[in-house]
């Protein structure tokens, strides 16, 4: 039996420089918690996978908006693993996520890594809608395959428009029935694990951080807006975060010395 | 009108717009030891057809139907996060007008190059040079599809002393794949620029960041 629901974020600034969240609202195998923040500043909620999903033919979402001001972090307990559906006919699950960042709200989006078991099938969409003063963190991991296991199939968009206009769109197709070559040496050259970070701060205005190599596998290139994105492969996703965890961290000390400057 | 001529024309790697000083990524690939024989070619290239090949593809017929190519410029700047290749793309596309300008005068190009004096991004100038030469949106993504993989496949050949009759073979093996991605471009390019596909692939960004930082390289991108 396959599931349709959505979660609901909505967190709004309470005029006395904290964030509160009129809106938590679980929906499915998606329970949202609102946990201890280490930045008073953040309200911060922790999606609690309540069961294993998404499963074949699911249609899971998630939406959170951060309104003008207010300041909230998103993480998960566990990894979310797509595993495949109960019979030959679930078809693929989809997985939308839908981020909205107000003027001055600063919304942080830090699952931990999405899972392709082998035999599933997962179509995963992330779009987010930035005001031009909004910052937005967020990071994607995708581990194909669970250990020494091969991949499932596994799509993904990230799609970012700030002030309406495009800043980026990016799309993977990896496994059994995608496109050709996406193991190959021009997409994946056999890593196993592939990450992206965004950071996008209306501080990057006033100079956004100078292209570099982060390892042979990793790079953080600025975009063509106040934006950098730090893209990493590795054999593994302890690897792939550790990369971008301290990508995160350098990022997070540029763009607060920008602020203060 | 006749126009298959016009297409020999705009497709032949003669055609004075600069391609052949790029690799299209296979240089550094070359060097990092991902390819080493005509098979590795073969699967860089499927990879790199499948991907940026059908983006770029899109783009080029969404130009060549009329779309606006600013707002087809920004798409093409939001697929494309490494800064190293959006020069690229722009150098590409500022050579390309030059040649377009001069050889299917129109007034659609000449106001795509006042409003982008340092280039617009190759794929669409491609399409609005298509336009002004009476193709249409599959004649665009065909020629965009087809250099995503005979730049790769040329500059293999200087890189590894590969036979050329082998990878002449390994493009024409390439030709469902190439018919079937230009294909789905111009039928994307039918639904508006929201629905242009963005196929990523990660290791030609971080690769193309680090080609363009090697202080001898014997193709500029």
């Amino acid at each position: 039996m396959s599931v349709t629901a959505t979660a609901r974020i909505r967190a709004v600034a309470d005029g006395r420089g904290a964030t509160s969240l009129p809106v938590l609202e679980s929906g499915g195998p998606l329970a949202l918690r609102r946990t201890r923040s280490p930045d008073a500043a953040f309200a911060r909620v922790t999606v609690v996978g309540a069961m294993s999903a998404p499963l074949g033919g699911d249609r899971l979402a998630v939406e959170a908006r951060a309104e003008d001001g207010a300041r909230v972090s998103v993480d998960s307990a566990a990894a979310t693993v797509a595993l495949p559906g109960a019979g030959p006919d679930a078809g693929p699950a989809s997985y939308d996520v839908r981020l909205s960042v107000g003027e001055g709200a600063e919304l942080h989006w830090l699952p931990e890594q999405l899972v392709s078991a082998y035999g599933s099938e997962l179509d995963m969409t992330t779009r987010a809608e930035l005001a031009s003063t909004a910052r937005l963190v967020l990071r994607e991991e995708q581990v194909l395959g669970r250990q020494g296991e091969s991949t499932g199939r596994l799509s993904t968009r990230l799609t970012v428009r700030r002030a309406g206009r495009p800043l980026l769109d990016q799309q993977t197709a990896y496994g059994p029935g995608a496109p050709g070559g996406w193991d190959g040496s021009a997409v994946l050259g056999g890593h196993r694990a592939v990450g992206q970070l965004l950071l996008v701060d209306p501080a990057f205005e006033g100079g956004v951080p100078a292209p570099r190599l982060l390892g042979p596998t990793a790079a953080l290139t600025p975009l063509a807006g106040p934006a950098v994105l730090v893209t990493a492969l590795a054999a593994d996703a302890r690897l792939l975060r550790a990369v971008l965890d301290e990508a995160l961290k350098v990022l997070l000390k540029e763009s607060k010395a920008l602020r203060n400057a | 009108m006749t126009t298959r001529a016009a297409l020999l024309v705009l497709a032949d790697g003669r055609f004075p717009a600069g391609g052949h000083a790029h690799s299209g990524g296979a240089e550094p690939a070359v060097k990092a030891g991902r390819i080493r024989d005509a098979q590795d070619l073969a699967d860089f290239c499927l990879g790199r057809l499948h991907t940026t090949g059908l983006t770029s593809a899109a783009l080029a017929a969404a130009a060549a139907l009329g779309l606006d190519p600013l707002a087809l410029d920004e798409a093409a700047d939001a697929r494309t996060p490494s800064p190293a290749l959006r020069g690229v793309a722009r150098k590409l596309g500022r050579q390309l007008m030059r040649a377009a300008r001069a050889t299917w005068p129109s007034p659609e190009l000449a106001a795509l190059a006042e409003a982008r004096p340092r280039g617009a991004h190759q794929p669409v100038v491609l399409g609005l040079t298509a336009r002004a030469a009476g193709l249409g949106p599959a004649d665009a993504a065909h020629c965009v599809a087809y250099e995503a993989v005979s730049g790769p496949a040329t500059a293999v050949v200087r890189l590894l002393s590969l036979d050329p009759f082998e990878a002449t073979a390994v493009l024409a093996r390439l030709a469902p794949a190439l018919d079937q991605v230009a294909e789905q471009a111009a039928e994307a390019a039918r639904h508006g620029i929201d629905a242009l596909p963005a196929a990523s692939a990660p290791l030609l960004d971080i690769s193309a960041e680090a080609h363009s930082a090697w202080p001898v390289r014997l193709f500029a991108s």
